[in-house]
């Protein structure tokens, strides 16, 4: 610089204020970056929860099915004592697998043998990481040993930072194998001098859940001392029907697949349900309640509750009341013909689904089946009380009330919990009482979130640990990573809104009387919120969702414009076509536990059958005639069988943007 | 402006707050029994709803909308309309893009179309109102061209622009 003095300190001043517009400009887009990440990320959370609630009608449709004795045999078989009881005979050992299930030469995976070395886990690691499959045997073997193991221990376990040993404490890993060995990469192998604590939720979702139960497994024969379960709501064969979990085991292991999936069934119920370290700090999957007991919980027999998705008998007898339609928030006016009875069954700890002034004597399995839920289920909140988790459908809400009580009465500092998806992996809630911890980076989409584990030292100070997996070798920038979960959130978005077209059109239509085509923002918001209830803010997505008119106005039916169901069946009522979409999901479980010998047919009349009996589980008007002519349509080669996958692919709404860029 | 368009900012701004505190929107919530824990992101809440106040302007906004006795909390009661008539005024002029261009021209001595790694993180660190060592960071990792450890500002600008739909 130098030169006139008068020159340089002018410019210095025009270079000062350019500087501030940049840096004021620069922190606004940042700003409105970290809005868009957050309410993307909202929106997964929701549709998550939202979904977990379908989850437990269809559990309550199970039962339902069950006591209409529509097809006794295979959904009993699922849902209650296994046709392939041998299996669950304590009898049945190792060398009986040994003798019944050959491994042939060609298989190069690992091959274990009992008891299990730290070699053996190093071998399944080295395995996993190269994508091979643990032979049927091994899994079954493995399995049973661990039942074995797991029997022994309490349900609650006790450990102690004893000897300046720090305690590694992992959340949810939901099958994402790249977190559980970036865990292992980044803390070292679990070893006597390396305890570790996993809280569950090890399955659905990712597609490594099996490995990841392989891995946990064979840590637990190895060092049972050291390494710790927790289960999770998740370690649930009922939710493993729908997150993809089953889905997995019978691909994977097509002949052995069933045989798996029932011994897991076992092993997930005899899973502990909780861990106190030091006497101070309560490590378990969900949360607690106000009545959570903990020396009941101890002395339960943990192993009887196989699901938690259906309530003990007693409570199912008052909830199936015939007609009954006990009202909730839940149900909106608009809803017309599709009066979901279902979802007003919220399974509460509250026990709302009982009716009010009932004398019934206390029932222990009752108690039993509350205190789990409560466990498993429940969410810490920052208001005090505690209420019904309504997002959930499962569980309450805690307060730090709550919280302060618990800690009180068992003399307790800290709780750590999981459960619930935390963009940087953790967080800390109730004034440093609470801590969650999610170990599954990149849960929702590439780039949404870290996961993180704790280090619990002797004097019980936490200190936390974050990562995040990533499959690109250049890391994406944020701009790029909330662009991409962005898209992805707001598709799925767009998905649940076609879905319930109907409903939302005769809800914009109450607010439209002169049928302009047109509503206000704020009714419009409304009308979103009142049918697809997933508390979300309309307002700041209606950019993304919806066009609107030079004056300000919502021109309601462009959000679904772009978007169609699959393949167009013309002579298909389009009431009939949506609803078959929304329930897609749903309907693909129940199909695929009728089809007995997964051929993936089943009979025009066990599919009219089954989907008469959904569809009035729920409430929805059957029109017959339309029912027949669908089904009449799909039957393709006119053989009364109907191939089932195929059907339900024509009911999956295609993004007509994606569809013109395939094309 | 119709009172139309001023229960609409308000709505607009509730929910916004409600989503970021992730407290339930119900039709009838209670502000003034709300308050919530802002101050540090208060700069990045402005701003999320459209504004682009310098952090003087947010220091001025804060002494308004802050308790006589600080708790570090903001009460929600008393924030809505301040935020709400500052949205409706229009305060705090967006920056239009052909200023921000004459902006990064303005630190381009040579007027050459690129500003030096090092010019620009003495410029946006030292002056004005300081960059943190985060902030420079993340716009290097999106404006820095790491062959030449340079920034093409005019490329800089519409990439950001564009994706501000």
């Amino acid at each position: 610089m130098g030169c006139n003095s008068s020159v340089a300190y002018r410019r210095s001043e025009k270079a000062i204020r350019a500087a501030i517009l940049i840096q004021n400009w620069y922190r606004f887009t940042k700003a409105r970056l970290e809005t868009r990440r957050r309410y993307s990320l909202s929106i997964f959370q929701s549709i998550e929860y939202a979904d977990e609630q379908d989850q437990l009608q269809l559990a309550n449709f199970f039962t339902f099915m069950l006591d209409h004795c529509t097809h006794p045999d295979s959904v009993s078989q699922i849902l209650t004592s296994p046709g392939i009881s041998q299996v669950v005979d304590e009898g049945l050992s190792l060398t009986e697998f040994e003798n019944k299930i050959d491994v042939p030469d060609s298989y190069y995976g690992p091959r274990l043998s009992f008891p299990l070395t730290v070699e053996d886990a190093n071998a399944l690691l080295h395995a996993f990481r190269n994508e091979q499959l643990l032979h049927a045997r091994y899994v079954l073997q493995l399995l049973c040993e661990t039942r074995r193991v797991l029997k022994e221990m309490p349900n609650i376990t006790h450990l102690s930072t004893s000897y300046s040993k720090e305690i590694t404490v992992c959340g949810d890993l939901h099958g994402n194998l790249d977190d559980l060995l970036l865990i292992f990469y980044k803390n070292g192998l679990p070893s006597e001098q390396n305890p570790y604590v996993f809280n569950g939720d090890f399955v659905d979702r990712g597609k490594n859940s099996m490995e990841i139960l392989i891995i946990l497994f064979a840590f637990l024969l190895i060092y049972p001392n050291d390494l710790h379960l927790n289960r999770g709501n998740h370690e649930d064969y009922i939710m493993n029907l729908r997150y993809g979990f089953t889905k997995e085991v019978s691909k994977k292991y097509k002949d052995h697949g069933k045989l798996i999936l029932c011994l897991l069934r076992d092993v997930f119920s005899w899973l502990p349900l909780a861990t106190i370290i030091d006497s101070k700090v309560l490590i378990l999957h969900g949360g607690i309640s106000d009545t959570t007991d903990l020396d009941f919980l101890n002395a339960l027999e943990r192993s009887k509750l196989k699901s938690l998705m259906r309530p003990p008998k007693s409570v199912r007898d008052r909830q199936d009341q015939p007609k009954e339609r006990i009202p909730t928030t839940r149900l909106s006016k608009h809803i017309a013909n599709q009066n979901v009875a279902g979802k007003t069954q919220h399974i509460s700890s509250s026990g709302s689904t009982e009716p009010s002034g009932s004398n019934l004597p206390p029932d222990p399995a009752l108690k039993e089946w509350k205190q789990i839920l409560d466990i498993l289920w429940s969410d810490p909140r920052s208001q005090n009380g505690c209420t019904p988790n309504k997002s959930r459908g499962g569980g309450c809400y805690f307060g730090p009330d709550v919280t302060a009580k618990l800690f009180e009465r068992y003399n307790l500092k800290m709780l750590i919990r999981s459960h619930e998806f935390k963009p940087e992996g953790y967080e800390i809630s109730h004034d440093g009482k609470v801590i969650t911890i999610f170990s599954a980076s990149n849960y929702y989409e590439e780039g949404s979130n870290r996961g993180a584990y704790i280090k619990l030292n002797p004097e019980l100070i936490p200190r936390f640990v974050q990562y995040q997996v990533s499959k690109y070798t250049r890391r994406q920038n944020l701009q790029e990573r909330v662009g991409t979960i962005e898209s992805s959130a707001l598709k799925s978005l767009r998905e649940k809104i076609y879905a319930h077209r109907s409903e939302l059109t005769s809800a914009f239509a109450q607010y439209d009387l002169n049928s302009t085509g047109r509503i206000s923002v704020s009714d419009w918001a409304a009308a979103m919120e009142s049918v697809l209830q997933l508390e979300l803010p309309w307002r700041m997505l209606r950019a993304q969702l919806v066009q609107m008119t030079p004056n300000g106005e919502a021109d309601y039916m462009s959000c679904f414009y772009d978007l169609k169901i699959g393949q167009p069946t013309k002579e298909v009522q389009p009431a009939l076509v949506e609803t078959l979409c929304r329930y897609r999901r749903d309907l693909e479980i129940i199909f695929n536990i009728i089809d007995k010998d997964h051929s993936g047919l089943i009979s025009l009349e066990e599919f009219g059958q089954t989907w008469k009996l959904f569809a009035s589980h729920l409430g929805i008007d059957v029109y017959d005639e339309s029912l027949d002519k669908l089904i009449l349509s799909i039957d393709y080669n006119k053989d009364g069988h109907i191939d089932f996958n195929e059907f339900l692919e024509a009911f999956h709404v295609v993004h007509r943007l994606e569809k013109k860029a395939n094309s | 402006m119709g009172t139309t368009s001023t229960v609409d900012t308000y709505s607009n701004v509730l929910e916004f707050l409600c989503c970021r505190i992730r407290l339930k929107i119900t039709s009838n919530i209670d502000a003034s029994v709300v308050l919530f824990s802002v101050i540090p992101e208060i700069g990045s809440i402005v701003r999320s709803l459209g504004c682009f106040p310098t952090e003087a302007e947010l220091h001025e906004l804060l002494a308004e909308v802050e308790e006589e006795e600080p708790t570090g909390y903001i009460n929600l009661e008393k924030f809505l309309p301040v935020m709400t008539k500052v949205l409706l005024h229009r305060s705090y002029q967006p920056i239009p893009e052909d200023v921000l261009l004459h902006a990064f021209e303005a630190l381009d001595e040579n007027k050459c179309g690129y500003i030096t790694k090092e010019e620009l993180v003495k410029y946006l660190t030292e002056e004005g109102e300081p960059f943190t060592q985060e902030e420079m960071e993340d716009m290097l990792s999106t404006a820095l061209d790491p062959e030449t450890n340079t920034v093409h500002y005019r490329d800089y600008i519409s990439m950001l622009v564009v994706d501000e739909t």
